[in-house]
C-alpha cells in the first residue's frame, strides 16, 4: 500500500529490565486518525515517542514514509520536522511570546523567513481565536488556550503526521472541549494523527481505528464500532467497563 | 470526648481577640522590636569601639584622618602607592575576569553537557580541569600562574604585568566555579521543554541557544553574581604576586605610617566595590521569588 505514513512491526521497548512495548504491530495510512487506548503504563506514550525517535527501539522496525527509521543514514531532527508531536503538558516555552512559539520551528528548524511565516502562524492563531493574543506570554494563557497553542506549534511545520500524547489529561473538565474540537476539525481536515487519549467519546467520534494497548500489548485493533459496541476481547471489555 | 461538632456551637462562642498587652504591640511590634535592637547592637559596637582598655590605641591606629589621606592620595616621596589609583588595578582586573570567566564557564558547561562522542576528550578534559581548579586554593593558582609563567621565559607570556597573571589565575579558578552554576541551571530547565524543542525538528545546539539557555539564565544570575561578589574580593590577593592594587597599596602604606588607617581605607573601597553588587543580587532574587510565587 502507498499511502502509509507510519509502520510499526514487532516494536520491542524497554527501560532497563522493563519490557514497555512487547512486539506492537500498527499501520497508519494518511488522512487516518488512530487512537490509542489503554491504562497508564500501557505503552501509548512509549509508541508515540518511538514514532519520532525521542526513544529508540530495542527490536522490531518502524518504517515511516517507506524509510525505515532504524537506517543509520536517518537524521532525527528531518524526522521531527515532519512529524509534530504534542504534550500532556503544552510544553509551550515560557520566556517566547505565544507567536514566538509558532514561530520557532519553522524559523530555526527550517530556516525560513521570519517575516514569510509571521503571517502564517498569525493566521493559524487566528483559527484558534487567539490572533489577539498572539504578543503575550504563555503563562497569561489558560491550560486550554495553551494547549491549542501547542497544538498550533505543531501545525506551523506543515507535518505530514501529528502525535498526541494525552493533550487533555492535564486540563481542567471544562477546558477538555475547546482542544477536543481543534482536533476534531483537524480530522475532518484530513490531518493523519495519531492520538493517545482517554477521552473515549473523543475517540469513538474522531477516529477511524481505535487501539486497545495493555501491559504494551496490542490487544484489539477495529473500527470504533467493532471496539466499543463490540470488543472481542476479555481485556478490552473489562477496560472499557472501567472507564465508562 | 464526643465528637459532636454541634456541643461546641451551641456553649461559648470562642474569643478570638488577643491579650490587652497584645492588641497594644499588635501593628506596631515590627517597628517597636527593630528600633529597640538597632539601638542595641549600635550600643554595644559604640561601647567596646570607646570603653575597651585599648580603646584609644585601636582608634588611633585604625582611624586616624590624616593618614587615612595619606594612604588614599599616596607619598610618591615615603613609597606609598595611592590607594584612589590603585583601586583602578581592582576593577580592571575584576571587570576583564568576568568577561573572561563567562566565556570559559560557560564552554566548560557546554563541553560537559554535550554529548557528542567527537567531543569525549574535550569532556574528560574539561571535567579534570573544574575538579582541580574547584580543588586548589585560589591563591595557589595565582602563585602557580604568577611564578610559573614568567618563569618558562616564553615570549610574550612570560613578560606581562603582574595583574594580568592573576587576572589569568582568577579567570582559570572562577571558571571552574561558574561553570557548574551554569551547569545546574541548565539541569533546571523542565525535561519537557527539550523534548518539545527537539519534536519540532531543532537540533541540539539550536534547542541549547533557543530553548534552554534564555531560561537556564534566569535562574543562574543570583548565584552567578554572587560569584562575581567574591571574585571582587579576590582581587585582593593578587597582591602577593606584589601587584599594586587596593590591600597592597593599603598594606603599603601600613608599614611606611607604622599606622592601619589605610586598611580601613581599602575596606571602605571593597565594600563601595562589593554592596552595591550584593544588593543587586538580592533584588533580583527577591524579584525571582516574587514571580515564582505568582506563578504557582
Amino acid at each position: 500500500m502507498d499511502d502509509v505514513v507510519l509502520e510499526l512491526e514487532s516494536v520491542v521497548k524497554r527501560f532497563g529490565d522493563n519490557e514497555v512495548l512487547r512486539g506492537v504491530s500498527l499501520a497508519l495510512h494518511r488522512h487516518e486518525v488512530v487512537c490509542l487506548i489503554g491504562a497508564s503504563g500501557s505503552g501509548k506514550s512509549t509508541l508515540l515517542r518511538c514514532s519520532n525517535l525521542l526513544e529508540n527501539i530495542d527490536g522490531g522496525s518502524i518504517t515511516l514514509f517507506g524509510q525505515p527509521l532504524e537506517d543509520k543514514r536517518i537524521d532525527p531532527d528531518q524526522v521531527r520536522r515532519h512529524v509534530g508531536m504534542v504534550f500532556q503538558s503544552f510544553n509551550l516555552f515560557p520566556h517566547l511570546s505565544v507567536l514566538d512559539n509558532v514561530l520557532l520551528g519553522p524559523v530555526y528548524a527550517l530556516k525560513r523567513k521570519r517575516a514569510d511565516v509571521r503571517e502564517e502562524a498569525l493566521d493559524l492563531l487566528e483559527r484558534i481565536g487567539l490572533r489577539d493574543r498572539a504578543d503575550e506570554f504563555p503563562d497569561r494563557l489558560s491550560g486550554g488556550q495553551q494547549q491549542r497553542v501547542a497544538i498550533v506549534r505543531s501545525l506551523a511545520m506543515k507535518p505530514s503526521l501529528l502525535l498526541l500524547d494525552e493533550v487533555t489529561s492535564a486540563l481542567d473538565p471544562t477546558l477538555v472541549g475547546e482542544v477536543l474540537d481543534l482536533l476534531t476539525d483537524l480530522a475532518h481536515h484530513g490531518m493523519t494523527m495519531l492520538i493517545a487519549t482517554h477521552e473515549m467519546n473523543f475517540a469513538r467520534d474522531v477516529s477511524h481505528q481505535v487501539v486497545y494497548l495493555e501491559k504494551g500489548v496490542l490487544v484489539e485493533q477495529g473500527t470504533p464500532e467493532q471496539i466499543f459496541t463490540n470488543p472481542q476481547h476479555e481485556a478490552t471489555k473489562k477496560f472499557l467497563e472501567r472507564v465508562r | 470526648m464526643p465528637l459532636d461538632s454541634d456541643a461546641d456551637l451551641s456553649g461559648e462562642v470562642p474569643k478570638l481577640f488577643g491579650s490587652r498587652r497584645s492588641q497594644f504591640f499588635a501593628g506596631r511590634r515590627g517597628t517597636v522590636a527593630s528600633t529597640i535592637s538597632v539601638i542595641v547592637v549600635m550600643a554595644a559596637i559604640v561601647l567596646v569601639v570607646y570603653r575597651a582598655p585599648g580603646a584609644a590605641e585601636f582608634r588611633s591606629y585604625f582611624f586616624n584622618f590624616h593618614k587615612m589621606w595619606i594612604s588614599w592620595a599616596g607619598d610618591p616621596a615615603k613609597g606609598i602607592s595611592a590607594i584612589g589609583r590603585a583601586l583602578f588595578t581592582n576593577i580592571w582586573m575584576f571587570m576583564i575576569g568576568e568577561v573572561l570567566i563567562l566565556v570559559l564557564g560557560l564552554s566548560l558547561a557546554w563541553i560537559r553537557i554535550s554529548q557528542s562522542p567527537v567531543l569525549l576528550p574535550f569532556r574528560i578534559l574539561a571535567t579534570v580541569f573544574t575538579d582541580v581548579m574547584r580543588g586548589l586554593p585560589t591563591l595557589l593558582v595565582i602563585f602557580i600562574v604568577g611564578y610559573g609563567l614568567p618563569a618558562l621565559e616564553l615570549p610574550l607570556v612570560s613578560h606581562l604585568p603582574l595583574a594580568v597573571y592573576g587576572v589569568i589565575a582568577l579567570t582559570l579558578n572562577y571558571s571552574a566555579y561558574v561553570s557548574e552554576v551554569i551547569r545546574a541551571g541548565i539541569f533546571s530547565v523542565p525535561n519537557g521543554q527539550l523534548l518539545a524543542a527537539r519534536s519540532l525538528g531543532l537540533t541540539h545546539r539550536s534547542t541549547m541557544r533557543r530553548v534552554i539557555l534564555p531560561q537556564a539564565v534566569r535562574t543562574v544570575i543570583p548565584p552567578l553574581l554572587n560569584d562575581f561578589i567574591s571574585l571582587q574580593k579576590d582581587t585582593a590577593l593578587v597582591s602577593t604576586l606584589g601587584a599594586i592594587e587596593i590591600f597592597q597599596a593599603a598594606s603599603i602604606s601600613q608599614s611606611t605610617l607604622f599606622n592601619g588607617s589605610g586598611l580601613v581605607v581599602a575596606s571602605i573601597f571593597f565594600l563601595a566595590l562589593t554592596v552595591p553588587m550584593t544588593r543587586f543580587t538580592d533584588y533580583l532574587m527577591a524579584r525571582d521569588r516574587t514571580r515564582r510565587l505568582a506563578n504557582a
